[in-house]
């Protein structure tokens, strides 16, 4: 036991140090670093959310959803003409937004068309069926293994190893990150703006539809009761389908933004992490629950990057699941608590 | 069984009369001692597999031994899986983190490079494997614990994405320790039992350098795991027919029914957590020994996820059933690995086994929509009565007569 003993110092010792310092030095930059991180978050989570709110199901395969409108939109910027050379292009602000704009529309095309294909191909049957939860659950994480195995191993075939395969795309880069002004000490550069705004302007949208619109009426009253909302002549499977494409389109918006702001992370692989933590931050604000979406959002992009700094980049990753348990222990319901059906109008 | 009421019975609902169910049935109705009888042969027949090697089912590309080793751990796995997944209805996703406990535990305590390393210490390595399983076992039933205390308060599916959490936090754990774990680089010289020296295998028949001379040490893990599997299987089979494992179905079948009939749901859920952990880190004590090395990207998130599929191929619920499943994800791959024809007709097999996460989440989902029950469905059995009723209870129940109307639970045979 004595080597035991012995080794315990070193757990204490700094394995996992304390850097409190440069959590007080930069708590600025890291709050807009991580609001910008929590935008995107709450655009994938709202996906998460509405599903959730309707069907009583973790999509699981969401994150997926996401990979795809990354690839959707990297595609459709090499459908434009951009070559992914590494290089900075320089097309003028009007006509980089348009560009942006163009390939967030892609990306939110393929990505709606991959969450619908996926409700009418492998959620439908189970549903007619009648199948318990789990049998969702598990038909979410075959669905998820087929589309990363899509692009991992079908997509190169197809597209002439264009796109997919086991690396990373290499980054198209549209905008080039430049301090626009600084804020208490903390510069913000023009993607962390471009990133926010956006991601604010479609949940804002996202809200007004489900609260202002009939089809929005019919998405609160299918998750309120669905016998009922049936009865009263909503068509739930529509309803059901429409879920998934709005989820669908916000994850194909945040793909966009998230290439923005991490170029290289166009792979395979690559919806897996932020799946899991886009579903935290739906649970933290309290899943089927829109506006706990963005705050649950916002809330985990900022405290990811803040045990960031106190604990090292390693740990940013561990820091999103304790924070999952952690929540899911003390309050299950999140913060806002749950409901898709009690949203007002 | 509720939610058939229009239509056409679902298959499950029908009176049992397929083949499988004949044969099955046949094999209830013997005594036990016949059982043992062809049970014995049976399972020496799959012990000899490497030795034999059979001309087609032999693998091409990879040792056959090693192969089957791998086996004989995913089984473990599948039929630890099996009591959270298939008897308590628990869905656990990050069952890795388990397997990696136990990995990293016998690793910890035996690896040179480890700093609480206590071979040549005090412990020599000869029996340092030995002595770090028990530990490696009560580790990661206490992990299951920890994990398991806070967290199967929850629902179902919040339980999923808190167990694949924890999953990752194993493996980001094992990866960022570096200081204790080696971080990326792992740790090596992992100590294995040393029986069998001889001239022409100097480290015994063990070792991973036992390469030469067949039975391979691939073979001779593939021998113990199967001996682990045994007692591992015949544990479980009585905590199945006991109390607790009748806790356990009533749980799975309906958590609010069992509260109320009285059965303490969280302290049942939390010993299938336990038991269930407890495997993995077995199996994953089995596997440090054997590959001698740890290195966190083996203990991947998707791992869970090969472990879930071979149970729920296997057919949940069902202990050889998900033995099957462990074989078919394992063995399948592998099959393909190397080969350029099959029965003559010319074939890519290293494409079709590099496609095997696309091949298994495709049969996830086909198998949910037309089969969930598995390919080897479990049977609820009339446990608390014994086999000679429930042998009586499903002659009755339609088997060897034309289906009757599905109306009645016909002697509660499902």
């Amino acid at each position: 036991m004595s080597a035991l003993l012995l080794a315990t110092p070193v757990l204490a010792d700094g394995v996992i140090g304390f850097n409190v310092d440069a959590l007080a030095h930069n708590f600025w930059a890291l709050t807009v670093d991580g609001l910008t991180y929590g935008a995107i978050y709450a655009l994938v989570a709202t996906g998460y959310t509405l599903v959730y709110g309707v069907l009583r199901l973790i999509n699981f395969a969401h994150s997926e959803v996401f990979m795809f409108g990354m690839f959707g939109q990297y595609a459709t910027l090499m459908l434009l003409g951009f070559a992914p050379s590494g290089n900075a292009y320089s097309e003028g602000t009007l006509l980089t937004i348009v560009y942006l704009g163009i390939a967030m529309l892609g990306g939110m095309i393929v990505s709606g068309g991959t969450a619908v294909g996926l409700e009418r191909v492998a959620y439908r049957p189970l549903r007619k069926r009648g199948a318990p939860s789990l049998a969702f659950l598990i038909t979410a994480i075959g669905a998820s293994f087929v589309l990363q195995e899509f692009v991992h191993f079908i997509l190169p075939k197809l597209t002439n190893n264009e796109l997919g395969g086991a690396n990373a795309q290499q980054p198209i880069v549209l905008v080039v990150p430049s301090v626009q002004f600084t804020f208490l000490g903390a510069s913000v550069t023009n993607i962390e703006l471009i990133i926010v705004a956006a991601a604010l302007i479609l949940t804002f949208a996202t809200n007004q539809f489900i609260v202002a619109t009939k089809f929005g009426r019919g998405i609160r009253a299918v998750a309120q009761d669905p016998v009922t909302a049936t009865l009263m002549g909503v068509s739930r499977e529509r309803i059901i389908m429409l879920t998934f494409l709005i989820g669908g389109v916000l994850a194909g918006a945040a793909a966009l933004l998230y290439t923005l702001r991490v170029p290289n992370g166009i792979i395979y692989s690559g919806g897996f992490i932020l799946g899991i933590k886009a579903f935290t931050a739906a649970v933290l604000g309290g899943i089927g629950n829109l506006r706990g979406a963005l705050l649950g959002g916002l809330l985990l992009g900022v405290m990811e990057l803040y045990g960031q700094a106190l604990f090292g980049t390693e740990w940013r990753d561990v820091v999103a699941f304790v924070l999952l348990i952690l929540v899911l222990m003390f309050r299950p319901t999140g913060i806002l608590g749950e409901s898709l059906g009690r949203a007002r109008a | 069984m509720t939610g058939t009421a229009i239509g056409k019975p679902r298959t499950a609902d029908r009176p049992h009369g397929g083949t499988g169910d004949r044969v099955r049935l046949w094999w209830d109705a013997l005594p036990r001692q016949t059982q043992w009888l062809f049970g014995i042969p049976a399972f020496a027949l799959v012990a000899a597999l490497p030795v034999l090697r059979p001309p087609v089912l032999t693998t091409v590309g990879t040792d056959f031994g090693g192969v089957l080793a791998q086996f004989g751990m995913y089984a473990l796995l599948a039929v630890g899986l099996n009591v959270v997944v298939g008897q308590a209805g628990l869905l656990d996703l990050g069952y890795v983190g388990f397997y990696a406990i136990g990995a990293y535990t016998v690793a910890l305590l035996t690896s040179p490079n480890s700093p609480w390393n206590l071979t040549d210490d005090w412990l020599s390595r000869s029996w340092g494997w030995l002595f770090a399983l028990p530990i490696a076992i009560a580790i990661t039933a206490v992990s299951g614990l920890i994990l398991g205390s806070p967290t199967l308060r929850l629902r179902g599916d919040y339980l999923a994405i808190v167990t694949l959490g924890f999953g990752e936090i194993v493996r980001l754990l094992a990866d960022n320790l570096s200081d204790i774990t080696g971080g990326g680089r792992g740790l090596s010289s992992i100590a294995y039992p040393v029986v069998g020296t001889s001239e022409k295998r100097p480290f015994g028949v063990f070792s991973a350098g036992n390469t030469q001379h067949a039975p391979t040490y691939g073979v001779w893990w593939f021998w113990l795991s199967l001996i682990l599997l045994a007692i591992t299987l015949i544990l479980i089979g009585n905590l199945e027919r006991s109390r607790v494992g009748r806790a356990w179905v009533s749980i799975r079948e309906d958590e609010d029914a069992a509260e109320i009939m009285g059965v303490p749901t969280f302290r049942f859920k939390l010993w299938a957590f336990v038991i269930g952990a407890s495997i993995g880190g077995l199996s994953g004590a089995l596997y440090a020994g054997q590959v001698q090395f740890v290195v966190p990207s083996s203990f991947n998130v998707i791992n869970s996820m090969l472990f879930l599929c071979a149970v729920v191929l296997g057919g949940q619920g069902n202990k050889l059933g998900v033995i099957a499943g462990a074989f078919i994800v394992v063995y399948l791959p592998n099959f393909f690995l190397g080969r350029t024809s099959l029965l003559g007709i010319p074939i890519d097999g290293n494409t079709i086994a590099n496609y095997k996460y696309l091949f298994f989440g495709l049969a996830l989902i086909v198998l949910m929509i037309f089969r969930p029950q598995g390919l080897f469905p479990a049977r609820q059995k009339l446990l608390t009565y014994g086999r000679e009723l429930y042998v009586a209870a499903r002659r009755a129940a339609g088997y060897g007569k034309p289906a009757p109307e599905p109306t009645t639970e016909q002697g509660g045979a499902s």
